[in-house]
């Protein structure tokens, strides 16, 4: 049980690294930016297990109940900031994707490099 | 306990979703399935306590992320050019880190421990001190608009930076925002029969839900920016199924490029109005008189 509490962690670490192997090894760039965007998910991940407490619900105060426990807030805005963030990377990550596949007619990194190295 | 196998089984579907996103190689379901893998985000968000930010992951990360990311594959091939053997030197990198990752994780206080050194800190001040300064129920929406006003202002900058950026990268001159809109009618999902009878139900119920956000928020999940983005994630839905003939129809390019400009100018202006005003709407001294302890906390 000591161990399961730690799982969120280690699926943190998968989720991460699944993001960086599509980044680095994956030459179709679309594939590059759902991995960033898995990447960035991990993250959010990662910071929202910080915040939970056990037993504790959601940092809504209601009128008249007392001796709430409220997970913590202060991550969950955090990430709050960083998904709206990522989705502006995303758009315009994908914004150069149209733009590179008009130019090139291509959107592989690898043939878009070999492309320009030939002119 | 119930929740932790839930939240484990979730996680799980989580990883094979991410792989089968990586291994996919046509680029339509890697995109639906990067839809299905923000929503069990979002559900783990949501068993997390993180209602907000589930809210917000549903909206944008399985909304308009998904529709840009249909919008893309519209102007561009669908499919990966060819499947390339795994590169044995990125698998290799990718799984060290994640084991020395794993490895680090038996120093993390476990799932849920309320002595956690993240807990410890100013956490509980903005706890107890958000109802009698802000007045407010939802401590999240307080921190974020009021705390953090400035940073939220950045924020919408950001916003407001990647359109400018995306319509410098796809303009189409003076007053044409995207030279692509308005140019080839009827395309897209608007052959699919599913999606477009789903959608056309869906679009009316997606606008009714972001006005319950935006009207409800500061006492639930949400807020504005949620509205925005089921929104706008509802209206792209609409171009994308009915052709963006009409929906350019019910939004004109002219009134798009203000709205996108005025969002930040409005947020910027009411911020200033509240300090023109003598109300301090964005600057709360917050120095909460905790001494920072993290560095006293060992792992056991």
């Amino acid at each position: 049980m000591e161990l399961l509490g730690l799982f969120n962690y280690w699926v943190f670490a998968v989720l991460l690294m699944t993001g960086l192997y599509a980044l680095i090894a994956k030459r179709n760039l679309v594939k590059k930016i759902l991995g960033l965007a898995i990447f960035q998910s991990a993250v959010f991940l990662f910071f929202i297990t910080m915040s939970k407490i056990d037993g504790g619900t959601a940092p809504i105060i209601q009128a008249g109940i007392s001796d709430q426990v409220f997970s913590n807030p202060l991550p969950q805005v955090l990430i709050l900031t960083a998904i709206v963030v990522g989705i502006s990377t995303t758009a315009l990550g994908l914004a150069i994707v149209v733009r590179l596949y008009e130019e090139y007619g291509s959107i592989e990194d690898d043939e878009i490099l070999a492309m320009d190295r030939n002119t | 306990m119930t929740t932790l196998l839930i939240g484990v089984f979730l996680l799980s579907l989580l990883v094979i979703t991410a792989v089968a996103i990586v291994r996919a190689s046509d680029l339509f379901s890697a995109v639906m399935l990067s839809g299905i893998f923000s929503l069990l985000m979002a559900l783990n968000f949501f068993l997390l306590d993180a209602a907000d930010v589930a809210l917000t992951e549903a909206a944008v990360g399985a909304g308009v992320a998904t529709v840009l990311l249909l919008a893309a594959l519209r102007l561009t091939p669908a499919n990966e050019a060819s499947a390339r053997g795994a590169s044995i030197l990125a698998v290799t990198v990718v799984v060290v880190t994640a084991l020395l990752m794993i490895y680090a994780s038996f120093g993390q206080p476990s799932l849920g421990d309320p002595l956690a050194p993240a807990q410890q800190h100013v956490a509980p001040w903005y706890i107890e001190k958000t109802p009698e300064l802000i007045d407010i129920p939802n401590i999240v929406t307080a921190v974020l608009a009021s705390y953090r006003g400035f940073d939220t202002l950045g924020e919408v900058f950001v916003v407001l930076t990647a359109g400018v950026g995306v319509m410098f990268l796809l303009g189409g001159g003076r007053g044409k925002p995207f030279s692509h809109l308005d140019s080839d009618g009827e395309q897209g999902l608007s052959e699919h029969l599913i999606p477009k009878v789903v959608a056309r139900i869906l679009v009316p119920f997606i606008l009714l839900f972001a006005l319950f956000i935006q009207f409800h928020g500061e006492y639930s999940p949400g807020g504005g920016f949620q509205a925005g983005a089921l929104f706008v994630a509802g209206m792209i839905l609409f171009a994308l199924v009915r052709g963006e003939r009409l929906a350019l129809a019910v939004i004109p390019p002219q009134v798009l490029l203000w709205m996108s400009a005025g969002g930040a100018l409005l947020y910027g202006a009411v911020g200033l109005a509240g300090i023109v005003m003598g109300g301090s709407s964005w600057i709360i001294p917050c120095s909460p008189a905790i001494p920072l302890r993290g560095s006293t906390w060992v792992s056991s």
